[in-house]
């Protein structure tokens, strides 16, 4: 956004050279930032030409009903298919696992330091939310590993406890900052007077919070699902730590692999078509989270009329 | 800026300190299969604390990456723990340089301790899928194995006759995970090369023979594979990378290869 | 008051009251668990053998000074690189764009760079800067990759602590006969700096705990590098949180794994309270 600031041509106190140097670095540094100004518009169009360019001849040659609806995966076997649907799957079900675990216990948490807590608590769950934020997601994943793996192989009586379940478990935890963080925000934000006017009615707070309060942030805590699903889709370490890698059509206590971890484990050491057909997931990845983005950007811009 | 300010002389220290003599340094850069990281990790330190002008790196990135990385010139020497195929053999060579067992492992808690390769192949195609089918308890049996590309995934599978028709529940990256996962859950069984067996895990015999140098050796063991030091066909190797390989291929390498825990060839 | 509530409004009100602090514990019991187990397990495995040398099997240790240097490096060479563009393009941004489409449309991309998965950032940086630009795998091409991460936090901060920089001082600059650039260097950027420092400190976080973008542009050696080495193309390094994925899953030593987790967790720790440290600075100078 530009200053609303009117602009006096710094000419009129100088002498000729110096007017004319000063000109030099003034025309040449705003050259350098409209540069750098769109650098970012640059940055997107490389990712999307080198991800086009590389993606695109795989799924030309395997056909693309046969890759994106292709229940079996073994790029390695001599008769090699490469179908990614149970890629595509295991993601839309772990993040949809993720979101149903963590989003209500982010919202209530979120209600929590934005209503209900006096100052202590707010700030030793606020501090805690803020750190949990910030660890990296590999530790979360050896967490997962040495914690949650073991847990759920008793709990449930499995023969393995990486699966599914375990990567869901994961995803949530990691995805609660987020939801957290902005739901908070977005609660916050609504006006004190819908509060006011529901507790004048007769409402409790409580009853106010979830009739009035959180209806009114709809959006806000709409775009914190849209960041919490983003996180989710995306995880690649924390999962490939968990889930058990096999190229399985998702059962909840099943080995999966997610498009993330899918592209993770076998780019190191592929080639040839193989390689090529990691590429293609990797496209298939971008293209489904712009796609989610784009879709429930718009949800909340008509949710906000 | 103050966090920039107090960064700088410290890495400027920490600098200092490392790169002493990297003025005249050569660098041998071997890359690939995570089963020979004990191997190639013992030969390259000796060969540097004998050779203090030279470095020997080491990218573990997977048997099938290594024999990449050599083609496209990425690096000196490619490591492999399965033999070429075909058509890498058109431009490059492969010398064994040790040969390495493949332990089919279990859980210490398992009662199992003798396996025929006829039963191994078929717990991993999930025609025996509980451990009492073999004298164990009543549990299923959990396979772990390792991803595609993995060399010791091949030795094992065609060893075996298993190739592309494994149910794997968990396919792993490397060695060393496989033998973790398996110390950590009471049901499974895995494979790993013998030299990143700990006591965490217990090796069962195969066919009555079990793991040890001699029966690698004489092959009695028979789930075994070669460690195969990769090279191009077509282009010379820099003096200090032949010197390495040398060294790598000659008697005084045993005791290192030894240590690892593999078994020297005759040479 | 005389409040009239019926019993079952009573219970639900009760419910929902108790799943709030329910949740609330949840989460802070969450974050208690993770740290005591990474503390307890990480701990007692820091001695410091491990942070001053690298592992050597010869002599039978374990070392992560090697991937703490390159943790080192690649902030360094990520934030050079990234500042001045960042920052240029805050600048751009604010102070010098009239097209309020360009604005948009930067804007989006902005907010579309920081929403792509790390995963994809690696892939993309090994296909550009490992390959196209034969880079080889190396901690340039790491810390450039990490540059575009990073990119979005840097524009974003810097142009909020800009937008608090009221417009007296631009025409305050400009009324004294100063040109555009100068305005900027000389009134605007240094009432800036608080912000843009958060947002370093911010950036650093976010470098720290990367990994699945450096997985294939920096590698997973674990040499000992250099200063100028660490600038050099294919010189491949892991850092602190690659190494610890290496250390857990690919040699399963689980006791150096919680060790690196323990410092990580440390790090992000120190992190964040120079994040609200700066941050504080920012309120007081405004």
């Amino acid at each position: 956004m530009k200053s609303s600031v009117i602009e006096v041509p710094a000419v009129t106190l100088k002498t000729g050279k110096v007017r004319k140097t000063t000109e030099i670095i003034e025309k040449s540094m705003s050259m350098t930032f409209t540069v750098c100004g769109f650098i970012a518009v640059g940055f997107v169009l490389l990712i999307t030409i080198f991800l086009v360019v590389s993606g695109t001849p795989a799924i030309a040659e395997i056909g693309f009903i046969d890759f994106i609806f292709g229940t079996k995966w073994a790029s390695t076997a001599k008769e090699a298919s490469y179908g990614i649907l149970p890629f595509i799957m295991s993601s839309i079900y772990g993040t949809l696992g993720a979101i149903v675990i963590g989003v209500p216990l982010g919202i209530l948490c979120a209600v929590f330091l934005a209503k209900v807590a006096g100052k202590k608590s707010s700030a030793l769950v606020s501090n805690a939310v803020n750190l949990m934020s910030g660890i990296p997601s590999v530790v979360y994943g050896l967490v997962g590993m040495i914690v949650i793996v073991p847990t759920v192989r008793e709990v449930f009586d499995l023969p393995d406890g990486a699966n599914l379940f375990s990567a869901m478990i994961v995803l949530a935890i990691m995805i609660l900052p987020s939801v957290i963080s902005v739901s908070e925000t977005a609660i916050r934000a609504v006006p004190r007077e819908y509060e006011e006017a529901s507790l004048a009615l007769g409402a409790t707070k409580t009853e106010t919070i979830f009739k009035v309060i959180l209806p009114a942030a709809k959006s806000g805590i709409l775009a914190s699902v849209v960041l919490g699903i983003g996180r989710a889709i995306g995880e690649a370490m924390a999962v490939m730590m968990v889930s058990g890698n096999v190229a399985n059509m998702p059962k909840l206590f099943g080995s999966v692999r997610f498009l993330t971890t899918a592209v993770a484990s076998e780019m190191s050491y592929s080639s040839g078509l193989q390689r090529q057909a990691l590429f293609s997931v990797a496209l298939v990845l971008f293209v489904y989270i712009l796609a989610i983005n784009l879709v429930l950007n718009l949800v909340i811009k008509r949710e906000k009329k | 800026m103050k966090i920039l300010r107090a960064a700088i002389p410290m890495l400027l220290a920490a600098a200092t300190f490392t790169s002493c003599g990297s003025a005249t340094e050569k660098t041998v850069s071997t890359d690939g299969s995570t089963s020979m990281e004990k191997v190639i990790g013992y030969l390259s330190e000796a060969y540097m604390a004998d050779n203090t002008d030279v470095k020997v790196t080491y990218n573990p990135t997977g048997s099938g990456s290594g024999i990449q990385a050599v083609q496209e010139g990425r690096c000196d020497i490619g490591l492999s723990s399965r033999s070429l195929k075909d058509e890498e053999k058109a431009d490059l060579n492969e010398t064994v340089v040790a040969i390495d067992g493949i332990a089919v492992i279990v859980n210490p808690a398992n009662s199992v301790t003798d396996v025929t390769l006829d039963e191994i192949a078929q717990i991993y195609k999930g025609e025996i899928t509980n451990w009492n089918e073999l004298g164990g308890s009543d549990a299923p049996i959990v396979c772990i194995g390792r991803e595609a590309a993995s060399g010791t995934r091949d030795g094992f599978e065609s060893v075996t006759g298993t190739e592309d028709s494994c149910k794997y529940a968990q396919e792993l990256t490397s060695t060393g995970d496989v033998v973790q996962t398996v110390s950590s859950n009471p049901n499974a069984i895995g494979y790993a090369s013998l030299a990143s067996v700990s006591d965490s895990v217990i090796a069962v015999s195969v066919e009555g023979v079990a793991p040890t140098n001699d029966t690698i050796l004489n092959g009695s063991y028979k789930v075994q594979r070669n460690f195969v030091l990769v090279t191009p066909k077509n282009k010379e190797l820099s003096d200090e990378a032949q010197k390495f390989y040398d060294f790598c291929m000659s008697g005084s390498a045993d005791e290192y290869i030894i240590k690892a825990g593999a078994v020297p060839v005759e040479k | 008051m005389n409040r009239s509530i019926s019993k079952s409004r009573r219970v639900k009100i009760a419910l929902l009251n108790g799943l709030i602090w329910a949740a609330a514990g949840i989460i802070c019991l969450l974050l208690l668990g993770l740290v005591v187990c990474i503390l307890y397990k990480g701990l007692p495995h820091i001695t410091g053998e491990l942070l001053t040398s690298k592992p050597s099997l010869l002599e039978g240790t374990v070392g992560i000074l090697p991937n703490i240097l390159n943790t080192l490096y690649i902030i360094l060479m990520t934030l050079i690189v990234v500042l001045p563009l960042g920052v240029g393009s805050a600048i751009y941004l604010n102070e010098y764009a009239k097209n309020k489409k360009a604005v948009k449309l930067i804007e989006l991309a902005t907010e579309t760079l920081a929403g792509i998965p790390s995963i994809i950032y690696g892939l993309v940086g090994m296909l550009i800067f490992v390959q196209f630009c034969s880079l080889g795998t190396s901690l340039l091409a790491g810390a450039l990759t990490l540059v575009i991460m990073t990119l979005p936090t840097i524009i974003r901060t810097t142009q909020e602590s800009l937008k608090t920089v009221p417009d007296s001082y631009r025409e305050g600059g400009l009324a004294l006969g100063a040109g555009k650039w100068h305005m900027i260097r000389t009134a605007v950027l240094p009432s800036a700096i608080d912000g843009i420092i958060t947002g370093c400190i911010l950036s650093i976080g976010r470098i720290v705990g990367e990994s699945a973008a450096l997985l294939f542009t920096a590698g997973m050696a674990n040499e000992m590098l250099g200063m100028i080495s660490a600038v050099t193309p294919n010189h491949a390094g892991s850092t602190l949180t690659v190494s610890l994925y290496m250390y857990a899953k690919e040699r399963g030593d689980f006791e150096t794994a919680f060790a690196i987790a323990a410092i990580l967790l440390i790090l992000t720790l120190i992190i964040n309270l120079s994040a609200k440290f700066a941050a504080k600075k920012l309120k007081k100078g405004v």
